[in-house]
């Protein structure tokens, strides 16, 4: 029997099983999948604390940042670049917005005028207005971090960590309903038999909602899709940033279930450039939509005609795990004791997943968290409803 | 056209039979490579020769790499490697 | 650019393309053919115009449907499509790079039913040194001798399994090269009891022996190479020979400047994965668009034939292109018939005098034809398995992915970090993530990984720049989803 069952074998989970496993507690991971098979599979790797406004996401995404330091410094592995992210202004106005929101934020950033642009990115457009430079923002290889992650809580195969609890990773197992002691929670049902538990953590991303009704309670998690270009390699790398344009902020925090388009551009360590972000809400449908992939082109092209004539050898799309109110589930579920969320992080999980294992780890320990997860409590829906 | 023309690789010509790929031009002139590899530095040329392995992009007249085997030799064309 | 309203148009100008198209040409339909090669042909028919391959069988009847094609339908060469999208009202739409003079351009066929003739490619296995210059697949050889009059080398072994090696030697041979051997990896005992001879075809078998004895070309079972060797060129290459689990017993060395390797054909389906067509495995583990007697696939408007609906050949396309297009004149006759005004008009909505569609009736000759050639295609896949102890080939430093330069320990650490499929193996060791996308080494990956090959899911089929894609024309192409997926 396990302390924990992470149901998920994404960024979020790898990370709970990450902190609960240094924590000395014995965590099994489980996932109808691979490692990575899910949204973590799709994402770009976004480490931001650049596009989170003021409050508790904020305070979430820095602890996390620090947090994604220290594991590129422990565990490794997974191409972490502090490449420092740039958010660019089309006009005037959004110059001035951008800047407000930046010192709002009240975190390390640079108000870059129109001129200096180009010390910064050489390719960028003509006409821009200015911008504003996030030294804090990354990225990561979203699927190596996944996997070294686990590996390392793992200590080599079914081993653990020096001082660590054991962390065992069952993949193409599927979890088909909860274990039950009373009114208690205590483990998983699987396809291949039962796993027993002392605390189930929900990390099944864009389908955390399913889990959640297996034991009974909603959970209004929703797939928000998104398409990524993926260019030829190139032979120089052309983009140093990870560079936004200001619609991307806009665009994260709407509501619409219409498609919504920003340019979010940047290079990679294999030498080809991610073009996105597209948002929509269509249900799991993976219909691949030439128009949407030419709006981001378009945009590509629009902010670095440099891109012209570089050609497109791929893409893919991912469901982001969508809730109402855009912020992550995160903490024990008071419908159903024993039932922890670690799910539902958007277009985030990636940037959010060391900060949500850390936070976990100690509330399934019964320790003080770092941080307050009151707005992140997985009743806040139902709460609202009733209302 | 259907006389024989020449294109040239690094300014060195080559001989072309007309309806041949630039790839299939170099290939008979006995150049099997023209490109490196980006991480191991391994020379690269024809492979499968239809399209699909993308081994033998080349670039012909300063423009973004294509397929030699796919791309038609036409007079003066200059590769460059 | 959206170009016309086409009753038909067929992607891929090989002989089940043009066999195809020119059969619905015939009823009155409509026609456009697209092709990313600059001539007609695919990869058996791809000869220069001119002699000596005039005496290839099939190839006088192949020029004359073209050129009755072209006299009939818009034929449209270096256009490479890259997605196929259908519209809301039902239509489809084929999108495409054009070249024109070494700039890309975007055109987009709009059109009420698609033929999927998109013919097939080499099967390649890794092995050390396979990366080397001068080492081309089978297919890759026989395109540079007949498509463009190019010897491959000076001094060529082949090696490979399948009964494609024996034409590609004997090409080579005939064409002055010196064939140092033709190693094929499957069993038998040689020519005298080649399977072509146990299916009904000893004169074909015969032929190719006695052209590879005429020029003194060895020809051995169960040998492959294993590695090929050499500086910045293939110098040499190691020849195994095997047990019938193609595991190693002994090697020598042979020297060669030129290797010639093919271990079967992928057949190319991405556009029908595309556009959700149902795919079955074919008797060598291929995904293929499974079909009915009239080569229908399950999507509504969209028929395949040939390679992309299971390995068979050129006469067999030929025949399958024949019956698609009976069948889509036949399906356009219907439409006439139950709405005479509209789809006549769709129909022919140009030309006036041309042929209103009839119904069409598709002759059981042919589907008895088919249905032998099928069988006859299927015995020869089982009679060349790949065997699996081809893995025991590679090293760790081995690259499986040529474009991602990925050798084997990297995909051998994927596996250790989780990856328990083809497609996490792609994600953590990039593998079959680079220009290619998968095509070369999709195969390999996939038995390393212990699964059948999946269908290929490539939404951009071919590279477009991003200049041409951001042109792309959104007017009447917004997408119909086709399926809603629930992975849970």
């Amino acid at each position: 029997m396990s302390d924990v069952i992470v149901v998920g074998a994404g960024v979020v989970g790898a990370a709970c099983a990450y902190y609960a496993a240094r924590a000395g507690l014995d965590v099994t991971v489980v996932d109808r999948g691979p490692v990575a098979g899910g949204t973590t599979g799709a994402g770009e790797g976004n480490v931001l604390v650049s596009d989170k406004e003021p409050g508790p996401e904020l305070d979430l995404a820095l602890l996390s940042n620090r947090l994604w330091r220290e594991l590129d410094r422990s565990v490794g592995g997974f191409e972490f670049e502090a490449k420092g992210g740039l958010v660019v202004a089309e006009t005037a106005d959004v110059r001035l917005q951008l800047a407000d929101l930046a010192a709002k934020q009240g975190i390390q950033h640079e108000n870059v005028p129109a001129h200096a642009l180009r010390d910064l990115e050489p390719h960028l457009a003509d006409g821009l207005a200015g911008g504003v430079l996030y030294p804090q923002d990354a990225q990561v290889q979203p699927m190596l971090a996944a996997a070294r992650l686990l590996r390392h809580s793992a200590g080599g195969r079914g081993g653990r960590l020096p001082g660590g609890g054991a962390v065992r990773l069952r993949l193409g197992v599927t979890v088909t309903g909860l274990l039950r002691s009373g009114e208690r929670v205590s483990g998983v049902r699987t396809d291949q038999g039962d796993l027993p538990g002392g605390a189930v953590v929900n990390a099944a991303g864009t389908w955390g909602g399913r889990i959640a009704a297996l034991a009974g309670v909603d959970l209004p998690v929703q797939p928000r899709r998104g398409f990524i270009l993926v260019t030829e390699p190139l032979g120089e790398p052309l983009i140093r940033h990870k560079v936004y344009t200001a619609a991307y902020v806009t665009n994260v925090a709407s509501d619409s279930a219409d498609l919504e388009t920003s340019a979010v551009i940047e290079g990679t360590p294999a030498g080809t450039v991610l073009i996105g972000a597209s948002r929509e809400r269509v249900g799991f449908d993976r219909t691949t939509s030439p128009p949407v992939l030419a709006r981001l082109a378009a945009q590509a092209v629009a902010l670095f005609p440099v891109l012209r004539d570089v050609r497109v050898i791929r893409s893919y799309c991912g469901f982001r795990p969508y809730c109402p109110d855009h912020l992550p589930v995160i903490g024990a579920d008071p419908r159903a004791p024993g039932l922890y969320h670690a799910c539902g992080h958007e277009g985030a999980g990636i940037g959010l997943a060391p900060a949500t294992g850390h936070l976990l780890a100690q509330l399934i320990q019964g320790h003080r968290p770092d941080l307050d997860p009151h707005p992140f409590r997985p009743d806040r829906f139902q709460a609202e409803e009733s209302r | 056209m259907t006389e024989p023309f020449q294109i040239t690789i690094d300014g060195h010509p080559v001989p072309v039979t007309p309806g041949q790929t630039i790839g299939a031009a170099l290939h008979a002139a006995g150049r099997r490579s023209w490109r490196t590899t980006r991480f191991g530095g391994r020379p690269r040329g024809l492979f499968c020769g239809i399209g699909v392995c993308f081994d033998c992009l080349i670039t012909v007249n300063g423009r973004p790499p294509e397929r030699a085997c796919l791309l038609p030799a036409r007079p003066g064309d200059e590769v460059t490697t | 650019m959206l170009l016309g309203d086409w009753d038909l148009v067929v992607i891929g100008g090989g002989p089940a393309g043009v066999a195809g198209a020119l059969t619905a040409a015939l009823h009155g339909l409509r026609v456009a053919v697209v092709d990313a090669g600059a001539r007609l042909g695919g990869q058996y028919f791809r000869h220069r115009a001119a002699p000596p391959h005039s005496s290839t069988p099939g190839f006088g009847r192949f020029l004359g449907q073209v050129r009755a094609l072209r006299e009939r339908a818009e034929v449209l060469t270096e256009h490479q499509v890259w997605s196929v999208t259908r519209q809301v009202d039902g239509r489809l739409t084929v999108h495409c790079a054009a070249r024109d003079g070494g700039r890309e351009r975007p055109v987009a066929l709009g059109c009420r039913r698609l033929l999927i003739a998109t013919g097939a490619h080499d099967r390649v296995l890794p092995f050390p040194g396979w990366d080397l210059p001068g080492v081309l697949t089978a297919g890759g050889a026989q395109a540079l001798l007949k498509g463009h009059g190019v010897v491959a080398g000076s001094r060529v072994v082949v090696a490979g399994t399948g009964p494609f090696l024996l034409p590609v030697a004997v090409g080579l041979a005939e064409a002055g090269a010196r064939v140092a051997g033709v190693y094929e990896a499957g069993g038998g005992l040689g020519l005298a009891r080649h399977p072509l001879r146990a299916l009904g075809k000893a004169g074909e078998a015969a032929g190719y022996g006695v052209a590879l004895a005429r020029h003194g070309v060895p020809y051995r079972t169960r040998r492959a190479v294993i590695a090929a060797h050499g500086e910045h060129e293939l110098e040499a290459v190691t020849v195994a020979r095997l047990d019938r689990d193609w595991r190693v017993l002994g090697t020598r060395r042979v020297t060669c400047d030129t290797l010639a390797t093919g271990y079967g054909f992928i057949p190319q389906i991405e556009l029908g994965v595309q556009l959700g067509c149902d795919t079955r495995h074919d008797a060598d583990g291929s995904p293929i668009l499974a079909v009915d007697h009239g080569q229908r696939t399950s999507v509504p408007g969209v028929w395949a034939a040939g390679e992309p609906t299971g390995v068979g050949g050129w006469r067999l396309a030929e025949l399958e292109g024949r019956l698609a297009g009976l069948s889509i004149a036949a399906a356009a006759a219907a439409v006439a018939a139950t709405a005479p005004a509209v789809a006549a008009a769709a129909a022919v909505p140009t030309a006036a005098n041309a042929p209103v569609p009839v119904p069409v009736p598709v002759p059981s000759v042919l589907l008895r034809r088919r249905r032998s050639a099928r069988a006859f295609a299927a015995a020869l896949l089982e009679a060349y398995p790949v065997r699996s102890g081809w893995q025991g080939w590679l090293r760790d430093d081995t690259l499986v992915c040529r474009c991602e330069e990925v050798p084997l320990a990297r995909v051998r650490e994927a596996q250790e970090l989780g990856a328990t499929d083809a497609r996490s193996i792609k994600l953590l060791a990039r593998a079959g993530m680079g220009w290619c996308q998968g095509r070369i080494c999709g195969y390999p990956v996939a038995c390393l990984a212990g699964e059948p090959p999946a269908p290929p899911r490539r939404p951009v089929a071919q590279p477009i720049s991003l200049a041409a894609l951001a042109a792309f024309d959104e007017d009447g192409t917004r997408t119909e989803p086709h399926t809603t997926e629930d992975p849970a």
